[in-house]
C-alpha cells in the first residue's frame, strides 16, 4: 500500500463539486449510513443548544432571558429533534452503515429506497425547522411548535394554537417519520435476505438482532403515529372532530394514539445502543459473549413487550384503576428481559481482560448510567409513586439518564468503536479518555439534580419558578453542568474533526475484533468485500485467527 | 474446520416478498389506528346525521362483490403469467382493473349522496370526521393498487414483459391487492355492521 487507506485520500483527486454530486447521487449504503449520521449530529448540535437555552433560562428563579413562549418552543423543538432528528437518524444510519458489512453484503437490499428514506429524513427535519420563519400563516402569530414534543391535545386544536406551527410539526414529523418506514422495511429485508453463506440467524451479530427487533417496532409503531397525525391535521385543516371535545372528541384517544407510538419509540432509541454495547463489551473483555442465545431471546421479548406498556405515560389521566395496573404489571414485567441483558454484560466483562479503551470506557459508563434510568423508570411504574412523580423533574431525569447516559453513551462509544472502520484513522485515545470523564461529569451534574428538584415537587415544562421552595440550589447546579457537557461533547467533535486527518493509520482490524467488518480494508471498498466471506460461527474472524480452536466447536 | 460449516447453505427469503410483507404489515397498523378510532366514537357524536339515518348498505355490498372477486382475477393474471401467457394475463388483468375502478366509482357514488343530499361532511360531526377519513384511506390504497396494476396492464400491452423476469413482481402487487381487500372486510364489519347497530 503507498498511500494510507482513508476516506480522505480515497477521493482527494476529485473537485470539490464532483465529490459534493457523488455523496448527493449516491446509493451506497456506507455513505448514506456517513450521511445520517453527521445530519444527526449537526441536529444534535442544535438541539443541545436549545436545551442550553432553557438551563439558562432556570439557572435562578424568575429569570427573563426567554419568553414563556419562546420556552415551550425550545422544549417542543429540543424533544422533537432529539427524538426524530437525532437518535433516529444516528442509530438508523449506523445501521445502515454497519449491517451489510457485518452479514458480509455488498449492499442494503434496497438501496435507492435506502436513499430515498435519507433524504425523507433530511427534508422532514429542514421543514420542521422551517417553521421558525414559515409558521406565521393567516394569524401572524407563528414560530416553531410550542405544544411539547407528543403534542397533546386539546392543545393542538386551532383555538389554542394558532399560525402553522402544529401543522409543520404533524408534516415534519410524518415525512421523516416515512423515510424511518423505508429505512426499516430495508433492514428486515436485509437482515433477512442478504446473509453470507453459512450466517445462520444463531450466527448473526447480536447488532444486527436488535435492529432486526428494532425494523419491527418501526413498522409498528410509526404507522399509528402518521395515523394520529392524519386525524389532527384532518381536524387543524378540514375541520374533523377527532380531538376536539366540544364535539365529543376524545383527548385521551390521541394520548392513547400516541403513546402507542411513543413507548415503542423508546425501545426503538435504546435497542441499537444495547446491539453496540453487546459488540464493544465482549471484544474489549477478550470474551465470547454471554449467553446469546439467552440475548437474542430477550431481544425479541422486550420487541413484543414493549407494545403493551404504553398506558404507563397515562397513570395520571384518569383510567380505570384495573388498567392501571395491568400497564404497570407488563412495566414491571419488560425489567425482565431488560435486566437478563445487563446481568449478560456483566457476565461478559466477569473475569475477562478488560481493556479500558476509549469505546470500552462509554460503554461501561453507558451500564452505569442505563442501570440508574432503568431503576428510576420501575420507580415510575409504581402508579401511586407516579401520581406524585408525574410531569415534575424527576421524569425529566429519569429519561435523560435513559436517553442521554444510555443512548448517547452508547452512541460515542459506536463511533470511538467504528470510526477507524469508517475513516482509516483512529480517533485520539487520550482526548477521548478526556471527554468520556467531563462528559461523565457533567451529565451528572444536569441531570441528576433534576430527580431532587422533581421529588421535592418541581413541574415540568415551567418556563420559571418561585424562590424559597428550594429548588434553587438543584438548578443551579444543573446549569452549570451545561458548559462541563459542552465541553466533553465538543472534546469529541474536535477529536472526530482531527483524527480525520492526524489520526494514526488504523488498518483492518485496530481492535482485534471477531465480526465480518473487520475482515476487510478501512475504509470499505465501495463494494465492501472483494470475495462475498464466509461464516463458520458467531465470531467468523475468531475462527480465522485461531484455526485450531474454533468457534464451531462449542456451538 | 469441517467444510461442511464453512460452506454451509443458509436459506433465505426473497427481499422482494420480504419487503413488500414488511409493507404490508407497516400498512395494516397504519389502518388499524383509524379503525380503532371509529369503533371508539361509535354513537358518540353530539348531532346527526348518524349512520342509520344515511348509510345504505346494500350498494356497499355490491361494490364489495366486485372488489373482493377482483382478488380471484388478480390470481388469475398472475398465473398467467407465471405461464408465459402474456395476453391472458393482461386480460385477466383488464377484469382487475375495471372491478377495482367499478368500485372506486361506486364509492365516489355514495360520497356524492352523502354530502349533497344527506348533508354529511369530514366536518360534520364525529361520525363524519372518521368515515371519511377510514373510507377515503382505503380508497385511496385501491387507486394506488389499479395504479400499479394499469401499470403492468401496460406495459403488457406495450410487450414490455418478461414472464421470467416479471412474473414475482406481479405476484408481490398481486399482494398488495389481496392486503387492499382483506382491509375491506374489517372496514367493511366496522363501518357497515359494527357501527350500523341501534
Amino acid at each position: 500500500m503507498t498511500t494510507p487507506s482513508t476516506i480522505l485520500a480515497e477521493s482527494s483527486n476529485r473537485s470539490v463539486l464532483e465529490r459534493m454530486h457523488a455523496w448527493a447521487v449516491t446509493v451506497d449504503h456506507k455513505k448514506l449510513g456517513v450521511m445520517y449520521i453527521l445530519c444527526g449530529l449537526v441536529f444534535f448540535v442544535i438541539a443541545g443548544l436549545e436545551a442550553t437555552l432553557m438551563r439558562i433560562q432556570l439557572i435562578v428563579p424568575l429569570n427573563d432571558v426567554l419568553t414563556p413562549q419562546g420556552f415551550n418552543q425550545m422544549f417542543t423543538m429540543h424533544g422533537t429533534t432529539m427524538v426524530f432528528l437525532v437518535g433516529m437518524p444516528i442509530l438508523l444510519g449506523a445501521g445502515n452503515y454497519l449491517l451489510p458489512l457485518m452479514i458480509g453484503a455488498r449492499d442494503m437490499a434496497f438501496p435507492r429506497l435506502n436513499a430515498f428514506g435519507f433524504w425523507l429524513f433530511l427534508f422532514g427535519g429542514i421543514l420542521l425547522y422551517f417553521s421558525w420563519i414559515g409558521a406565521d400563516g393567516l394569524y401572524g402569530s407563528g414560530g416553531a411548535p410550542d405544544v411539547g414534543w407528543f403534542a397533546y391535545s386539546p392543545l393542538t386544536s386551532r383555538t389554542f394554537s394558532r399560525g402553522n406551527s402544529t401543522d409543520y410539526w404533524i408534516l415534519g414529523i410524518m415525512v421523516s417519520g416515512f423515510g424511518s418506514m423505508t429505512t426499516a422495511i430495508n433492514f428486515l429485508a436485509t437482515i433477512l435476505c442478504m446473509r453470507c453463506p453459512g450466517m445462520t440467524m444463531m450466527r448473526l451479530p447480536l447488532l444486527a438482532w436488535m435492529m432486526l427487533v428494532v425494523a419491527v417496532l418501526v413498522l409498528t409503531a410509526i404507522p399509528v403515529l402518521t395515523a394520529a397525525q392524519v386525524m389532527l391535521l384532518f381536524d387543524r385543516t378540514l375541520g374533523a372532530h377527532f380531538f376536539d371535545p366540544q364535539q365529543q372528541g376524545s383527548a385521551v384517544l390521541w394520548q392513547h394514539l400516541f403513546w402507542f407510538f411513543g413507548h415503542p419509540e423508546v425501545y426503538i432509541l435504546i435497542l441499537p445502543p444495547f446491539g453496540f454495547i453487546s459488540e464493544i463489551v465482549p471484544v474489549f473483555s477478550r470474551k465470547v459473549i454471554f449467553g446469546y442465545a439467552l440475548m437474542v431471546a430477550a431481544t425479541v421479548g422486550i420487541g413484543f413487550i414493549s407494545l403493551g406498556v404504553w398506558a404507563h405515560h397515562m397513570f395520571v389521566v384518569g383510567l380505570p384503576p384495573w388498567l392501571n395496573a395491568l400497564f404497570a404489571a407488563s412495566t414491571f414485567l419488560i425489567s425482565v428481559p431488560t435486566g437478563i441483558k445487563i446481568f449478560n454484560w456483566l457476565g461478559t466483562m466477569w473475569g475477562g481482560r478488560i481493556r479500558f479503551s476509549t469505546p470500552m470506557l462509554f460503554a461501561t459508563g453507558f451500564l452505569g448510567m442505563f442501570i440508574v434510568g432503568g431503576l428510576t423508570g420501575i420507580m415510575l411504574a409504581v402508579v401511586p409513586l407516579t401520581h406524585q412523580l408525574s410531569d415534575s423533574y424527576f421524569v425529566v431525569g429519569h429519561f435523560h439518564f435513559v436517553l442521554f447516559g444510555g443512548t448517547v453513551f452508547a452512541i460515542f462509544a459506536a463511533i470511538f468503536y467504528w470510526y477507524p472502520k469508517v475513516t482509516g484513522r483512529l480517533m485520539n485515545e487520550r482526548q477521548g479518555v478526556w471527554a468520556f470523564w467531563i462528559l461523565l461529569l457533567g451529565f451528572n451534574l444536569v441531570f441528576l439534580p433534576m430527580h431532587i428538584s422533581g421529588m421535592l415537587g418541581m413541574p415540568r415544562r415551567i418556563y420559571t419558578y418561585q424562590p424559597g421552595r428550594g429548588f434553587e440550589i438543584w438548578n443551579l447546579i444543573s446549569t452549570i453542568g451545561v458548559p462541563v457537557q459542552i465541553l466533553g461533547v465538543g472534546l469529541i467533535v474536535w477529536n472526530m474533526i482531527r483524527s480525520l486527518s492526524r489520526g494514526a493509520i488504523a488498518g483492518n482490524d485496530p481492535w482485534d475484533a471477531w465480526t465480518l467488518e473487520w475482515s476487510t480494508p478501512s475504509p470499505p471498498p465501495e463494494h465492501n468485500f472483494d470475495r462475498i466471506p464466509t461464516c463458520t460461527s458467531a465470531r467468523p474472524l475468531w475462527d480465522r485467527k485461531n484455526p485450531t480452536d474454533p468457534d464451531e466447536h462449542v456451538e | 474446520m469441517s467444510s461442511l460449516s464453512t460452506h454451509q447453505e443458509i436459506w433465505q427469503p426473497s427481499r422482494g416478498k420480504v419487503g413488500m410483507a414488511a409493507l404490508i404489515g407497516m400498512e395494516c397498523f397504519f389502518f388499524s389506528g383509524f379503525i380503532v378510532a371509529y369503533l371508539y366514537y361509535i354513537g358518540a357524536s353530539a348531532h346527526g346525521p348518524f349512520p342509520r339515518d344515511v348509510l345504505e348498505v346494500k350498494p356497499v355490498i355490491v361494490n364489495s362483490v366486485a372488489l373482493l372477486s377482483s382478488s380471484w382475477t388478480v390470481v388469475a393474471a398472475v398465473r398467467a403469467l407465471n405461464t408465459g401467457r402474456v395476453g391472458s394475463m393482461g386480460f385477466w388483468l383488464l377484469i382487475t382493473v375495471l372491478l377495482g375502478t367499478f368500485f372506486i366509482w361506486g364509492t365516489l357514488a355514495e360520497w356524492r349522496t352523502l354530502i349533497y343530499d344527506k348533508g354529511l361532511t369530514i366536518s360534520t360531526n364525529l361520525f363524519g370526521s372518521t368515515f371519511f377519513a377510514l373510507i377515503g384511506f382505503h380508497a385511496f390504497h385501491v387507486c394506488l393498487g389499479l395504479m400499479a396494476l394499469s401499470t403492468v396492464w401496460v406495459l403488457g400491452v406495450l410487450g414490455q414483459l418478461k414472464p421470467s423476469r416479471d412474473a414475482m413482481r406481479l405476484e408481490l402487487i398481486s399482494w398488495y391487492w389481496h392486503f387492499v381487500d382483506v382491509v375491506w372486510i374489517f372496514v367493511f364489519t366496522t363501518v357497515y355492521i359494527v357501527g350500523m347497530r341501534p
